[in-house]
């Protein structure tokens, strides 16, 4: 064959492949957000979610992902990023290193679902808590404990070395410079991998099916008293997140606006993908700007 | 009033104490939170790979009739049985399966984005396919049961919830990773490669299928395996569309079950401590060994980068 005719059909066949992946995510993204668009009304953000007869709201799994969130987050972030500095600082190439950078490798590809069975192994039965929303972040923590130690080395990697360098110089301490010199440095990097890292955590449903549990009790949102059975912060209480709703309403189809529901909560849930991952770009790019003045 | 300025209170005598003591200080902090990785890694190991054994050590299953039967029935009151070969089975054959669709697809999507319209690619497709990596799974499983099963239903056959579509679920699901992971493998070749064999001659086609293709095999197939071990370890996406059954599937449109999927629904309902109990652990010691393989895998592969 002709070599030049062979380029030919090799290039319509890349743009094929090119074309169908645009498709699909296209068809994909516009299917998820025009069906649960329509769905999507005050009522459905307020109401609590029913068991059995249909109108169901997503109220109280909204509430539950954002304090799974947020807690998981308060956990992870300072962890994460001890170890970011140990990793891109302190580690001497060695076989300790070697061997952290293989635990963080095992924990970063682990089946969701198994980090579930080992939160239902501790923190649910060990523990005798029961499914609890403290279980479900300590399960999800272990998830993104990787993530978030990878992000911040590699943001703090990514400063300069000359700026450590001149502050070393000056007589600062090794751990001053870190402090004062690269942590703030670093800050756009961990900030932008953090609110990634968050858009992750807020879709994960296999790893809290047996850890925070599949329903919500009643819940009052005028008892601010976190140790009250009712209290939507108390820590104690299971949880059901929007991800793990989706999974249970479709698989126990009690309710029979099922496909209403899910394709409501699937919108949300893409649609906080989505702004986590535009909000993660904008204010990188702002930080970035505002601490180096490029424009 | 007079004032003596004590040498002590003053904040840079002061400070340079506290700063050598908050070194010392902050290397430890750092050191912990390293030490509660290694410490976490192998808490789950140990816990999960004892929790998993106890099937085999204190109910007496044999090992080689887990791995090897075919019946799996552990509710049944005279004999219960557990062979997990249908459910590994059925996890290797979706996660094979879908990285066959997956692979070509995001292999040629990766070349399309560097080799053939970079521009382009660089602006539009690399960011809207890593919104994609961050589709939560069960939205992709939720698509599936809504779109694809009743699609199969009516148009291939079947019931709809099948091995094929827990595989198409799959390849849609880990094809943005397999795209942008082999993306970057494409584009962190050096130019002079491109270069060289251009100035040789050679078409682009030749250029992509001789130089390139084979000087980022290795990191293109850890893109693959990745893939696959992230499609080994989905559960719920898999879950809602493949039917789960536990029968041993017999052509691609039949229903089917994976380790995952069983752990999933199972887990919930059954008394914690019993046989069928202790007998999920085991299938789930099962993913967790994989996953030990998975990485082992990559290890190999990434030792064997030439480029």
């Amino acid at each position: 064959m002709n070599r030049k005719l062979a380029n030919l059909l090799a290039t319509g066949m890349f743009v094929t492949i090119a074309m169908i992946i645009v498709s699909l995510l296209v068809a994909l993204f516009s299917y998820i957000v025009v069906q649960g668009f329509q769905k999507l009304n005050i009522e459905f953000f307020t109401s609590p979610s029913s068991n059995i007869r249909a109108g169901g709201g997503i109220r109280d799994q909204l509430f539950n992902s954002f304090y799974i969130l947020f807690l998981t987050m308060i956990m992870t972030v300072p962890l994460g990023v001890l170890g970011g500095i140990y990793m891109a600082e302190y580690a001497k190439p060695g076989k300790l290193t070697n061997f952290i950078r293989s635990c963080i490798e095992v924990l970063s590809s682990l089946p969701s679902i198994v980090i579930g069975m080992f939160g239902l192994l501790v923190f649910v039965n060990t523990t005798g808590w029961g499914y609890t929303i403290i279980g479900g972040a300590l399960a999800l923590s272990i998830f993104n404990i990787p993530i978030m130690v990878r992000v911040s080395e590699d943001a703090i990697r990514s400063v300069p070395r000359e700026l450590k360098e001149a502050s070393l110089s000056l007589g600062v301490t090794h751990w001053h410079t870190i402090k004062t010199i690269l942590l703030p440095g670093a800050f756009p990097g961990i900030l932008t991998g953090a609110i990634l890292a968050s858009g992750r955590v807020f879709g994960e449903a296999a790893a809290l099916l047996f850890t925070s549990g599949l329903s919500t009790p009643r819940l009052d949102y005028m008892n601010w008293n976190p140790f009250s059975e009712t209290s939507p912060l108390n820590i104690f209480r299971p949880a059901e997140t929007l991800a793990v709703h989706i999974w249970s309403v479709n698989t126990q189809g009690l309710i029979p606006d099922v496909s209403e529901v899910a394709s409501g909560a699937s919108a949300v849930l893409v649609i906080s993908v989505l702004l986590f991952n535009l909000f993660a770009r904008w204010i990188g790019n702002v930080i970035h700007q505002r601490l180096t003045a490029v424009r | 009033m007079e004032k003596t300025l004590n040498l002590k209170d003053h904040r840079l005598v002061k400070k340079r104490n506290k700063k050598l003591n908050g070194g010392v200080r902050g290397k430890w902090i750092v050191s912990i939170s390293a030490f509660i990785i290694i410490g976490l890694t192998l808490a789950i190991t140990i816990f999960l790979t004892i929790k998993g054994l106890q099937s085999f050590i204190k109910n007496g299953l044999s090992p080689i009739e887990f791995l090897t039967s075919l019946e799996w029935n552990p509710t049944s009151k005279d004999d219960p049985s557990f062979g997990a070969l249908p459910f590994i089975f059925g996890s290797f054959a979706v996660t094979f399966l879908s990285a066959l669709i997956a692979a070509p697809l995001g292999i040629g999507g990766a070349i399309f984005m560097t080799e053939i319209a970079p521009k382009w690619g660089r602006k539009f497709l690399r960011p809207a396919i890593e919104l994609l990596v961050g589709i939560p799974s069960v939205v992709y499983g939720f698509i599936g049961l809504t779109l694809l099963v009743p699609f199969i239903r009516e148009h291939v056959g079947g019931l709809g919830f099948s091995l094929l579509s827990g595989t198409i679920v799959l390849s849609i699901m880990i094809l943005p990773t397999v795209t942008s992971i082999a993306t970057d493998a494409m584009s962190s070749l050096p130019n002079s490669l491109r270069e060289g064999s251009y100035a040789l001659g050679a078409t682009r086609w030749q250029t992509i299928r001789k130089v390139l293709i084979p000087a980022a095999f290795p990191s293109l197939l850890t893109a693959v395996v990745l893939g696959m071990a992230r499609a080994f370890g989905e559960a719920l996406a898999v879950q809602m569309v493949i039917g789960n059954v536990r029968n041993f599937p017999e052509s691609i449109i039949d229903p089917a079950a994976t380790l995952t999927t069983i752990i999933t629904l199972n887990m919930g309902h059954t008394t914690y401590g019993s046989l069928e109990n202790n007998s999920l652990w085991s299938l789930g010691l099962i993913l967790l060994m994989m996953s030990f393989i998975f990485i082992l895998v990559i290890r190999y592969l990434s030792s064997r980068r030439k480029v």
